[in-house]
């Protein structure tokens, strides 16, 4: 009875620092989101009393003499991020289904160590290759002046992006059980109409995830995206901007904080970006896991 | 009705072995007559869900390590090099142990098979929707919410929407691999009694889930052990009369 009553105790103690333990945990991740954007606040604010509003909502960046317009640094982001996503994503997603629905079992045992380790290389190493072998590329291939231009980015963005992409909507795709895949073929459908309208539906939630993550990993990316868009402050207004020099803003606060007085204007201006990139990321992951959520709710109904 | 029969599948001599050595089928040679529903029986592992995926060729997906023998559906040979498999398994539906509705809406579950033979007129699928579900006896249950999910019926009629969504492909066989082993007698009750009707149209395999079942509706019936078809004949001799002492013994319940 003794020993029974102690063993309870024991048990009951143990369940009480693993739960508070797991709790302070949860709040730590919590307090430092909270923290970093409260630092941010702190540090980049001082730049709207410092600088003029039109300013900083000019089309000029140029902090030494004291022009801060960011839209050529937003709308650089954009750009770049923009065009990764139109190639990696469509790319990503048929690889996916080739991976996972298409190709052999052995061809499929190789490809698919294959892209996780492509989704480890660093980001230093695939900036390097844009700039050693890609940028020569683009400027014969589109006859521009320089090789370093925003399509450069995208399309170095773009194979970051594509291993997330890939692994995993090819998990969704692979979850889909068998079963709905053998009652489409036995109503009559080909293999292809199987994957198309059976296959990739069921894993839709699982796809939007994928492109999510993917072009997350592109918005914030830096040191790939510095070394290959040559890095120029310009407003990216027609469509040959694209090959053109472009200038995101994870480079700019990259390339210019380390030469930057601390506490000045120009510093406070750079921590006014980073809130900028922090919305942004905020509203594209709010969309994205609202759309996420809407497409499970949806599929919960059709699936419970 | 003995006097014209016409045989619509003829199995001669099959065999099959799965790469991994499991179930198979050992020379098997069946005749299956047209507007009659035969029943396959037999303990778990006899091979009675693979001749099924065996006659519309679903076994093409799995690896199949050696097949030989020949099935003919109106004296053609289906496994011949020229043979159209989606028009096959358009001819033979199957309906399947467990209920799967794809992930759509239930009118959208019946339409897709008309839909994928290229019929896009509304009035004509709303036209074979209606008749599908009428075919398999829930018509009045799901008429006002067909635009519901295909999961937001119970399992009897998710299974009868299944087998409405093969009617709808008016096929001339329908192949059923336990079909009503998940469900409540009611709907097994109902399920039975619109296969009395289906067989004036079709020609019905099934893989019933007991013996009692087997013997309410088989016209004729095969029973198989260890992927041989030991015994064949008209249902009420077979369940009744066995020839063979080992039907017998599984028919009376002494192992199975």
């Amino acid at each position: 009875m003794s020993s029974a009553s102690l063993k309870t105790r024991r048990t009951s103690f143990v369940e009480f620092f693993a739960e508070r333990a797991i709790r302070a945990s949860g709040f730590v991740a919590i307090a430092f989101v909270v923290l970093i954007f409260l630092f941010l606040l702190l540090e980049g604010l001082p730049a709207i009393t410092e600088v003029s509003i039109s300013n900083l909502l000019s089309t000029r960046w140029y902090p030494t003499e004291s022009h801060f317009g960011l839209l050529p640094l937003i709308l650089g982001s954009v750009l770049v991020t923009l065009g990764a996503a139109i190639i990696a994503v469509p790319t990503g997603v048929l690889a996916a289904i080739f991976v996972a629905e298409v190709a052999p079992r052995w061809l499929r045992e190789i490809l698919k160590p294959m892209i996780e380790v492509v989704a480890g290389i660093p980001s230093v190493v695939l900036g390097f290759i844009g700039m050693i072998a890609l940028s020569p590329l683009v400027r014969v291939a589109f006859n521009a002046p320089t090789g370093l231009t925003a399509f450069t980015g995208a399309l170095i963005l773009a194979y970051m992006a594509l291993p997330t992409i890939i692994s995993v909507a090819e998990d969704a795709l692979d979850a889909v059980p068998r079963s709905y895949r053998d009652a489409a073929l036995a109503l009559g459908a080909t293999r292809w109409q199987t994957i198309w309208m059976v296959t990739v539906k069921a894993a839709r939630s699982g796809i939007l995830t994928a492109i999510m993550l993917g072009i997350g990993r592109a918005i914030g990316e830096t040191m790939a995206v510095m070394m290959v868009t040559g890095n120029a402050a310009r407003m990216p207004l027609s469509l040959d901007s694209l090959f053109m020099p472009a200038r995101t803003m994870t480079a700019t606060i990259a390339a210019e904080m380390g030469e930057v007085a601390q506490g000045s204007t120009h510093f406070h201006v750079l921590f006014m970006i980073g809130i900028v990139l922090f919305v942004i990321t905020f509203i594209v992951n709010f969309v994205a896991s609202i759309a996420i959520f809407r497409q499970t709710r949806r599929s919960a109904r059709l699936l419970s | 009705m003995l006097m014209n029969r016409t045989p619509k599948i003829v199995i001669e001599n099959l065999s099959l072995r799965y790469s991994d050595g499991t179930e198979s089928l050992n020379g098997i040679s069946l005749t299956i007559y047209a507007h009659e529903i035969m029943a396959l029986f037999g303990p778990a592992g006899g091979g009675k869900s693979t001749l099924l995926r065996v006659l519309n060729r679903l076994n093409d997906l799995v690896e199949v390590k050696k097949m030989t023998g020949r099935v003919l559906l109106d004296g053609q040979d289906i496994y011949a090099p020229d043979v159209n498999v989606i028009e096959l398994r358009r001819r033979m539906g199957i309906v399947f142990a467990q209920p799967l509705p794809l992930p759509l809406s239930i009118r959208a579950n019946i339409e897709y098979g008309p839909r994928l033979a290229g019929i896009r007129d509304s009035s004509q699928l709303s036209h074979i929707v209606e008749s599908s579900l009428r075919a398999a006896a829930m018509w009045d249950e799901v008429k006002d919410r067909l635009d519901e999910s295909g999961f937001a019926i119970s399992g009897g009629q998710q299974q009868r929407l299944c087998l409405a969504r093969v009617l709808a492909l008016e096929p001339e066989v329908i192949l059923m691999d336990e079909p009503m082993s998940g469900l409540d007698p009611l709907s097994t009750a109902k399920i039975e009694d619109s296969m009395q009707q289906l067989k004036q149209q079709y020609t019905i395999v099934i893989v019933p889930h007991s013996i009692q079942q087997a013997a309410r509706i088989a016209d004729h019936a095969a029973f198989f052990l260890q992927g041989k078809l030991i015994e064949e004949g008209p249902g009420k001799q077979l369940f009744t009369n066995p020839h063979d002492k080992r039907t017998e013994d599984y028919v009376t319940g002494r192992f199975g």
